[in-house]
């Protein structure tokens, strides 16, 4: 039981990473049906601007966290600007390959100018390296953090997309673009909001990332950012609460596959989910089938 | 027409031969060394997967992020049995079991997956590789897991190389020009319009990816046999990119531009060598801007027919282009 309660626990922590960088996929391609493969490297990125704030700038959590996450803000506003713009009106599969190109520029970018050597979070000191006791299970203030911020974020995110004009915006683009156009909306305004809310996300998914795990790398970002598509797709993609559940449900489902021995086997596992659920419900958990129409 | 068919199949044959003599004169006298003989087999390997890969996602329209996988499971089959038998004939009968192989996991993965589109799919097969490469990674006694199988006999010489490249090329050629070609791409143009004319897209679909995946199989077994090496972590998802690329960057639905791609695309790798630093980076904005600029790939969907060889004219054919 215990063993149990602390897989939830660390599971949650998982899950909300998941979540924070899953968020960011299903907006982009719920709003322009895009895989934007570049979105993991901006979570690579938020990870090095924490860990460039925190050791050679002193910097505190919360500064390093907003700084991280107004740095892949410009990021990923930069990218859709220069690389996805004008091919808004490709074929998707040339928008694909862009964004496949973005990605390996991103990551072997950094990689040229920081090595390609793991780096280490400075360790966390004070209020950050705390951490309680519930019964038999630890739970630290790291986890508390990535759970705080998680949720904090996505009611912001809830907010923004569910009560402001921006976020009516966003939600009439991705139902019909041609259509928000006629209505007046600003439809290139709006889509690159959409990247610049997923990619701050990414930013925060990055720093928590680095404070919980310790050690970043140029490459940090690929399977995770595998993994947090897969959540997407899992909940429904192009759905925000299906992120989010999405997310969870993939990090916990990691957690306790590695937590009762199989950690050999945790991708497989991820993977083999995803292909079922594709197969039952081909739109996601959340989404609604649509009948094809001629 | 009948003669038509023939000319151009005696065009055809010229060519593959001419081809074959001229490289492996090269080969001979020892003015491709070792180093271009490197690229040479990637070039090959490269146009065996994208030619098949081309199959699956440009004249199918089926969109396959696992490749890589199939080219797994043929470098593992291949690898163990040349490693068990160390024979020419082993070696053969190891492509073969490669491609059946591949073919056997490329069934059982298709007839369910396939029923999913566009983006699913996509992700759906990348999940199938990811799975192909865990289980290979978990698989100890048989993979030597992450470690790999190493010192696999080398029995690929240009020869067989030649073979199985013209060979994977020539039969997906032929699969396109025929009638189940043909309802490979009504079901790539409008899949419910190909239904609706009595198209079994299903069966279809699953062929398409069978051959592909076998093609892929093969691809792999040579890699295995060429390079000594193998280990999981060489058929991830990158690789499957790696041979989406190209397919795009030569032109979704064609055969030719596939060739010209892997080729290209191989000498501007090996060109960039010496830039190592930078390399991927260089490889990166290369293909942004390709795409920027050309999108629909070299060739688009149009093909340069084999027998060319400085006569152009006449032998373009002309399809659609795809919206």
């Amino acid at each position: 039981m215990e063993q149990f309660l602390q897989q939830v626990i660390n599971g949650i922590s998982l899950g909300s990473i998941y979540a924070l960088i899953a968020l960011g996929y299903t907006m982009v391609y719920g709003i322009i049906k895009l895989i934007n493969f570049a979105h993991c490297d901006v979570y690579m990125i938020g990870a090095y601007v924490g860990y460039f704030c925190m050791r050679n700038f002193n910097m505190g959590f919360l500064p390093s966290l907003l700084m991280a996450m107004v740095v892949c803000t410009t990021v990923g506003v930069l990218i859709e600007k220069i690389a996805y713009k004008p091919l808004r009106n490709a074929t998707r599969i040339a928008a694909l390959i862009t964004a496949i190109g973005v990605s390996l520029f991103l990551e072997y970018g950094t990689m040229f100018f920081v090595k390609a050597t793991v780096r280490t979070y400075p360790p966390m000191t004070g209020f950050m390296a705390k951490s309680f006791k519930v019964g038999n299970t630890v739970i630290t203030m790291q986890q508390v953090i990535i759970a705080a911020v998680t949720v904090i974020l996505m009611v912001l995110l809830q907010f923004i997309v569910k009560k402001t004009r921006i976020g009516k915006a966003m939600r009439a683009v991705s139902q019909d673009k041609d259509a928000a156009e006629l209505m007046g909306i600003n439809v290139d305004a709006t889509i690159s909001f959409t990247f610049a809310i997923g990619s701050a996300l990414a930013g925060a998914a990055g720093i928590l990332v680095g404070v919980y795990y310790n050690s970043i790398n140029p490459l940090m970002g690929i399977l995770p950012g595998l993994k947090a598509f897969v959540a997407a797709v899992f909940g429904g993609i192009g759905l925000i609460p299906g992120a989010m559940i999405g997310g969870y449900i993939i990090g916990a489902t990691e957690v306790f596959v590695a937590g009762y021995g199989r950690s050999m086997y945790k991708d497989a596992v991820v993977f083999a989910i995803l292909i079922l659920i594709l197969l039952v419900k081909p739109s996601g958990l959340l989404g609604r089938d649509k009948k094809e129409k001629v | 027409m009948a003669r038509l068919l023939k000319t151009n199949w005696v065009k055809k044959s010229l060519a593959l031969i001419l081809t074959y003599a001229v490289i492996q004169l090269l080969i001979s006298t020892n003015i491709l060394g070792g180093y271009y003989q490197d690229t040479l087999v990637t070039i090959c390997i490269n146009i065996i997967l994208a030619v098949s890969l081309n199959l699956i996602t440009g004249f199918t329209g089926q969109f396959s992020l696992g490749h890589a996988g199939f080219m797994s499971i043929g470098a593992y089959t291949c690898a163990i049995v040349v490693l068990r038998y160390q024979t020419l004939p082993s070696f053969i009968l190891g492509v073969f079991l490669a491609a059946l192989t591949a073919a056997i996991v490329g069934f059982l993965v298709g007839l369910p997956t396939l029923r999913l589109r566009g983006d699913y799919l996509a992700i759906a097969t990348l999940g199938m590789a990811e799975i192909i490469k865990n289980v290979f990674l978990n698989l100890d006694k048989i993979t030597n897991g992450a470690a790999g199988l190493s010192g696999i006999p080398q029995f690929i010489n240009w020869f067989w190389l030649f073979v199985f490249t013209a060979g994977t090329v020539l039969l997906i050629l032929n699969f396109v020009n025929s009638s189940h070609g043909r309802a490979c791409i009504s079901i790539r143009e409008d899949e419910i319009a190909a239904e609706a004319m009595g198209v079994n897209t299903t069966k279809y679909k699953v062929i398409a990816f069978i051959i592909g995946a076998a093609c892929a199989g093969v691809a792999g077994a040579i890699y295995a046999s060429y390079f000594y090496f193998i280990q999981p972590t060489l058929f991830g998802f990158l690789k499957s990119i790696d041979i989406l690329v190209i397919v795009v960057f030569g032109g979704l639905g064609s055969i030719s531009g596939s060739v010209i791609a892997a080729v290209v695309l191989a000498l501007i790798s090996t060109y960039l060598q010496a830039f190592s630093e930078i390399r991927m980076v260089l490889y990166a904005v290369l293909l942004v801007v390709i795409m920027i600029f050309r999108p629909q790939g070299l060739m688009g969907s149009k093909e340069v027919s084999l027998a060319v060889l400085g006569k152009l004219g006449g032998l373009f054919r002309d399809r659609k282009e795809r919206v």
